[in-house]
């Protein structure tokens, strides 16, 4: 049962794929990459990751289609034709995908239980860490605990991040710089 | 959307919930999915929410900048000086069996710390979300 | 190459393919707001391959189920506490990783939309080969 609803989820993201891929509205395409962030929070429930949805959920479909719509309400949403012809990519993008394609013939199949990755440290966090930390939910306790300094370097890149955008948009618009050789230094 | 008010009056309801859902995220993180970077986007949203139905202006006088701009360095300062303290109390650098009150078990202490540190998390996201929306929002205002 | 393989890769072909799309999108757009949502969506497209890793068919959520081992002291209940020791759980190391990452990716995504939104202020566009054109400009009448 669950194996068709993960069919189902990833057909529909395949296709809010390709429709991001033709739509040329910006808006549209704002809207439709908030879509396929609440399919991929479906489709991370489906897989048991709940936390993990519940974040994109929050995420993905919501601050960051705000700060789309914030973005393009500054900068316009017309998309130009796209000047040249698409072959180039399109070689690189088959040529990569089917490389990976290929790596994946060697990758374990979906779901198995012994599959490598479930082993090594993750049978210690299930079995050992309501023990030694004493929360049912298994993420926090890696989340906070077992990883805290990751959790803490995150924190900050966080952090660092918004003291990036603090900087870049803080300052004073400068109207009609456009360029004249001081607009190229407009990032002071 | 000064004049649309059934958006107006369902935004004020709306956000006293959505504040408590972001604290129970938060701190029954530990019993269900959730925690303080969940939380954190939650309450951003309350808050966005507000300043999209009432305008910036009206939100900013309730969630100055100044305010936002300090979660954000509060939360990692939160963060890291758990480890401090820790390290102070003679364990590693945030290992957590520091704090508990009782020294025969010491995994009590781990439920204070994560708690703390996701206090940390929470405030710094928080903070970081709703500053980045007001720099967005704000931006080509100033000059109107 | 069977049915089985189909069923046991599918996901895998569909995340590449999400991943593909957010990477045609990155090379071949010269929008830079197009570009970012590109990049949104290949990132997207990797937090779905670590979960797809980390999911054991018939598991539960990694949130443990009867931790302390309570069901058995109560009569009647001893069945709960020998179905709990049975449980399987999807492996939670995935879920961690992703879950900072999510958020991390939006606060690098809301700098490259600061970027953007800088540039088009400062060329009056966001295309990428006018901005080209407009440099060149600027590099010969100097």
């Amino acid at each position: 049962m669950s194996i068709v609803v993960d069919i189902v989820l990833f057909t529909l993201l395949g296709a809010t794929g390709f429709a991001l891929l033709k739509v040329r509205n910006l808006f549209a395409v704002v809207m439709l990459a908030g879509i396929y962030s609440l399919l991929s929070a479906g489709l991370f429930t489906a897989m048991d990751a709940v936390d993990v949805a519940f974040t994109e959920a929050a995420v993905g479909a919501g601050i960051s289609t705000v700060l789309f719509l914030g973005a393009l309400a500054l900068a316009g949403h017309h998309e130009n034709r796209p000047g040249h012809t698409p072959l180039l990519p399109l070689v690189v993008v088959v040529v990569t995908g089917g490389a990976l394609v290929y790596g994946t013939m060697d990758m374990p199949g979906f779901g198995h239980p012994e599959n490598p990755v479930h082993h090594h440290v993750a049978d210690h966090y299930l079995e050992e860490s309501y023990d030694e930390i004493g929360i049912p939910n298994v993420v926090t306790s890696v989340l906070a605990s077992y990883r805290g300094y990751d959790t803490m370097g995150e924190t900050t890149v966080v952090f660092a991040a918004a003291v990036g955008v603090l900087l870049l948009l803080s300052g004073a618009r400068r109207s009609g710089s456009r360029a004249s050789p001081q607009g190229k230094g407009g990032g002071r | 959307m000064r004049e649309e008010v059934v958006v107006r009056v369902g935004a004020k309801i709306l956000v006293p919930f959505i504040i408590m859902f972001a604290l129970y995220v938060h701190f029954h993180g530990d019993y269900s999915p959730g925690g303080g970077f969940q939380a954190g986007v939650i309450l951003a949203a309350a808050f966005v929410l507000l300043a999209l139905v009432y305008g910036l202006e009206a939100v900013q006088r309730v969630l100055p900048p100044w305010f936002t701009r300090m979660c954000a360095a509060l939360g990692v300062l939160i963060f890291a000086g758990v480890g401090v303290v820790t390290m102070l109390l003679g364990h590693n650098y945030l290992g957590y069996n520091a704090l508990a009150p009782d020294p025969t078990h010491p995994e009590h202490g781990q439920h204070y710390g994560i708690l703390l540190v996701e206090l940390g998390v929470l405030v710094t996201v928080f903070g970081v979300m709703v500053t980045v929306f007001y720099l967005f929002a704000g931006r080509g205002r100033e000059n109107s | 190459m069977s049915l089985d393989l189909f069923v046991s890769h599918y996901n895998y072909w569909v995340v590449i393919f999400l991943m593909m799309v957010g990477f045609y999108i990155l090379i071949s757009r010269g929008n830079l707001i197009k570009k970012i949502v590109g990049l949104n969506v290949f990132q997207t497209a990797v937090f779905m391959l670590y979960i797809s890793m980390g999911k054991i068919s018939g598991g539960t959520p990694p949130i443990l189920v009867d931790p302390k081992g309570e069901g058995k002291g109560h009569g009647g209940a001893e069945t709960v506490g020998e179905a709990a020791a049975e449980i399987v759980y999807s492996n939670p190391l995935p879920h961690v990783l992703i879950l900072t990452a999510i958020v991390v990716g939006i606060a690098t995504t809301s700098v490259g939309l600061a970027l953007a939104v800088r540039i088009k202020e400062a060329y009056g566009t966001m295309e990428e080969d006018e901005i080209n054109r407009i440099e060149a400009e600027t590099e010969a009448g100097e």
